[in-house]
């Protein structure tokens, strides 16, 4: 069993792969994690307009990309713009995907955030000479991203975990690699080490949010 | 011809979009059987372990915990690989579909015992003591005055989760499911035309986006009133 699933000799042989893997994903997390925040402040700066002509089309967008999965949208990209003469890598097409996918997720938790925020604080802010954008920036959105920030982390721990789907498109990162280096060595050891290494690298972070998630009901 | 036009011949090509219909509609087939199988059993199991964890059985609780953080840390598809590629080394080989399976309801199952858990922890201690002490039994105390209240708090948080896991059946396609996304992409490639995946997205819009309108509608109806 030992010899099949955790092979020390073949973890040995493959880490140069998968630790090549590994570098990509933290690569590729630190690219599209800030990617879908970019597009989820948009959606919500966009959704603090308090008009339907601005709002019905922005929930329309919102709910287009949570009931659209994000590897039918990658899929789309990488091998249906081709046939429109637009041939994208598949590293372009990860960060168009999570820019269009994650950002809307994040969007939904931003917009909530700063509904969090009580008017009379952006009236305050407004009588003390402060522009719109000054009030927001300064005033509304840091509260805003305080009130959210345990789900803010939760999306950004589903994000990363997200990246395993660069893996269809050709993109090394640690479950690409990991394949690679399965197919070389015929054992199934090398995905076993990138699933060890995915559990150490976020476990921090889930038990983090366990701990967050617990102390906000305490507070209830 | 128009730049439309040749659009139009590329992307919505009626001669294709007829002849692999079929294909796409029986990948639909198989998508709803995934996505049920997996909505069923993930949370019926989440369910069964935030019971077992309200007991109280400390090692048992920490075997609940470590399960549930294992299957919250991994992401979907290296759960997938590993069950698909991994198992067949051990002398079991499972088909693309229950690896599928197996691997979305073991995570729809972490996540929503998390969620029933927050449910049962937030009632009352008040609520437990005082319904036991008019003579419920523990069965009684948990099934009539907890679960009715933990459910309330649950099920805004669970329908968002369940639905971003059941689209990850489209992640099968990785291992050979013939579910949308996997017809359409094999129907792309015989046919070098984009079309079948056209049809294969509108699928998945036609299938996910009234439950995400009724997901949005629940979620203000149960939204908790403080």
């Amino acid at each position: 069993m030992i010899q099949t699933f955790f092979n020390p000799e073949i973890i040995v042989a493959s880490w140069p792969i998968v630790r090549a893997g590994l570098l990509n994903t933290v690569l590729l997390s630190l690219l599209v994690v800030p990617l879908g925040l970019i597009g989820g402040l948009i959606l919500a700066l966009l959704a603090s307009v308090k008009s339907p002509a601005v709002r019905w089309p922005l929930m329309a967008w919102v709910d287009f990309f949570r009931a659209f999965p994000p590897l039918v949208l990658l899929i789309l990209l990488f091998a249906g713009l081709p046939f429109a003469g637009l041939e994208l890598g598949g590293f372009v097409c990860v960060g168009i995907a999570f820019f269009l996918n994650t950002g809307a997720y994040y969007g939904e938790i931003l917009r909530a955030g700063i509904d969090s925020v009580p008017a009379g604080q952006i009236e305050a802010a407004r009588s003390t000479g402060l522009s719109r954008l000054q009030a927001m920036t300064y005033v509304v959105l840091p509260q805003a991203v305080r009130n959210v920030l345990p789900d803010l982390l939760s999306n950004t721990l589903e994000v990363v975990k997200l990246t395993a789907l660069g893996s269809v498109v050709a993109v090394p990162e640690l479950l690409y690699q990991a394949r690679q280096a399965q197919s070389l060595t015929y054992s199934p050891t090398p995905i076993v080490v990138a699933a060890i290494v995915y559990f150490l690298m976020l476990w921090p972070v889930v038990r983090l949010l366990s701990r967050l998630e617990n102390r906000a009901l305490a507070r209830r | 011809m128009s730049t439309w036009d040749r659009f139009a011949e590329t992307f919505f090509n009626a001669k294709v979009m007829h002849r692999y219909l079929p294909d796409i509609l029986s990948g639909v087939v198989v998508t709803i059987e995934l996505a049920l199988l997996v909505v069923a059993t993930g949370i019926g199991a989440g369910l069964a372990l935030a019971l077992l964890r309200s007991l109280g059985i400390r090692p048992l609780n920490w075997l609940i915990i470590g399960v549930v953080d294992l299957f919250r840390s991994l992401p979907p598809l290296v759960v997938i690989v590993l069950i698909y590629f991994g198992l067949p080394s051990a002398g079991l080989a499972p088909s693309g579909f229950v690896s599928t399976w197996l691997s979305l309801a073991f995570v729809l199952m972490a996540f929503s015992e998390e969620i029933f858990w927050a449910g049962i922890t937030s009632v009352d201690r008040g609520q437990w003591e005082a319904a036991r002490s008019t003579g419920l039994s523990f069965g009684q105390t948990l099934m009539n005055v907890v679960l009715p209240q933990a459910f309330r708090l649950a099920i805004p948080p669970l329908t968002n989760r369940t639905i971003a896991i059941t689209k990850g059946t489209a992640l099968g396609t990785v291992v050979a499911v013939t579910e949308i996304l996997g017809q359409a992409s094999s129907a792309m490639s015989n046919s070098y035309n984009p079309s079948p995946l056209m049809m294969g997205a509108a699928a998945y819009l036609v299938l996910f986006l009234p439950v995400v309108v009724a997901a949005r509608f629940i979620e203000t109806r149960f939204a908790w009133k403080r």
